[in-house]
């Protein structure tokens, strides 16, 4: 087995369902947004407070937050380990490699705390 | 018709390169690719590439015509030929030994590590292993593979990590010995292959089935695996 210190879970299996329960979620919430703004043709700060302030939709928000998270890292690592590679870099391939996760863990961290940060303080 | 060739030999040439030749075709008749390089070896004896059954058997002659792989030896001029050009390159992925011929080790390294031979640590029957005739329908699909590296050489995952990733002819085989009802070593085998390289790094696009000379759909073997991951580990 080929094993992996920096894949979200280290196990190819986990990962595979973890973005994929990830989509679905992502999915829901895309569709969910969708039927707010549809049903609701005046839009204003009272209706949006009111939205995602409910504690369902707070839950369901954060969730979301944490989905892009998850689902973000999968698909970041997998493109990071297909392209950032000693083929096209040398001996620098694993020295980028490092850099590039770093910042997208860090860009992703960012937006986890902010999102969550922001629907758990939404309405109070 | 103009037959542009990939050109390499490592021991005269600093770079690889297309080298443009000619070839009267004769007329009223189709003739396979292998054999446009058979006469086309008689103009230039150096031309190097891999041949043996010449008829789709032995999985030697797996070569890049005009962008898409496939075997040499069973594919029509016509059918790959574009504006009377034929375009003739080494299978994409692989170190090139010269011309046409490539280096297969990472692929059979790939093959290897799937253990393609039937594990089973029951006492050997005094006559053979039975099937059902259901169970041996499971095989059917999956043991025509020839490992001509057609499949594995068009898939982007194999290119971007050969020393990882199984690649679908290796993948296919896995499956051959994961449906197979006289096997015992299911969930070894799949324990080996649960990281995210081995199978998960298949995205699906499935250009293996697209090129594969015999047919078949090692797509669909690497969804089963999955599908067995799945069931054994949740």
């Amino acid at each position: 087995m080929v094993t992996q210190a920096t894949s979200l879970s280290r196990s190819g299996l986990s990962d595979f369902l973890i973005q994929r329960l990830s989509a679905v979620v992502l999915t829901l919430y895309a569709l969910c947004l969708l039927g707010f703004f549809l049903v609701n043709h005046s839009i204003d700060h009272g209706s949006l407070t009111a939205f995602f302030g409910a504690p369902s939709m707070q839950a369901f928000s954060i969730l979301a937050v944490l989905s892009t998270a998850a689902h973000g890292w999968i698909g970041l690592w997998t493109v990071g380990t297909d392209y950032l590679r000693p083929h096209y870099f040398g001996a620098w391939a694993s020295a980028l490699r490092m850099v590039y996760q770093a910042v997208c863990g860090l860009v992703l961290f960012v937006y986890a705390w902010w999102g969550i940060r922001l629907f758990w303080l939404v309405g109070s | 018709m103009q037959v542009s060739i990939y050109r390499y030999n490592p021991d005269v040439d600093e770079a690889p390169q297309m080298r443009d030749m000619a070839l009267e075709l004769p007329k009223g008749r189709d003739l396979m690719v292998l054999d446009v390089l058979e006469r086309l070896k008689e103009q230039d004896p150096s031309l190097s590439y891999r041949r043996s059954c010449r008829e789709g058997v032995c999985g030697s002659d797996g070569v890049n015509m005009n962008g898409k792989n496939g075997l040499a030896c069973i594919t029509p001029v016509s059918a790959v030929a574009k504006r009377g050009k034929l375009v003739l390159r080494p299978l994409p992925g692989l170190p090139v030994i010269r011309d046409l011929v490539v280096d297969m080790d990472q692929f059979f390294a790939q093959f290897e590590k799937v253990r393609p031979y039937l594990i089973n640590d029951k006492p050997p029957p005094a006559g053979e292993r039975l099937q059902s005739p259901e169970e041996r329908a499971k095989l059917d699909g999956l043991y025509e593979c020839i490992l001509c590296a057609c499949c594995s050489t068009a898939c982007p995952s194999f290119w971007w990590n050969p020393d990882k990733f199984i690649g679908p002819a290796g993948l296919l085989q896995a499956y051959r010995f994961l449906a197979d009802s006289r096997d015992t070593a299911t969930a070894e085998r799949l324990g080996e292959l649960d990281d995210p390289y081995s199978v998960f790094r298949c995205r699906g696009i499935m250009n293996c089935v697209n090129v594969c000379p015999k047919g078949l759909n090692p797509s669909r073997a690497i969804g089963k695996i999955r599908g067995l991951l799945v069931r054994q580990g949740v």
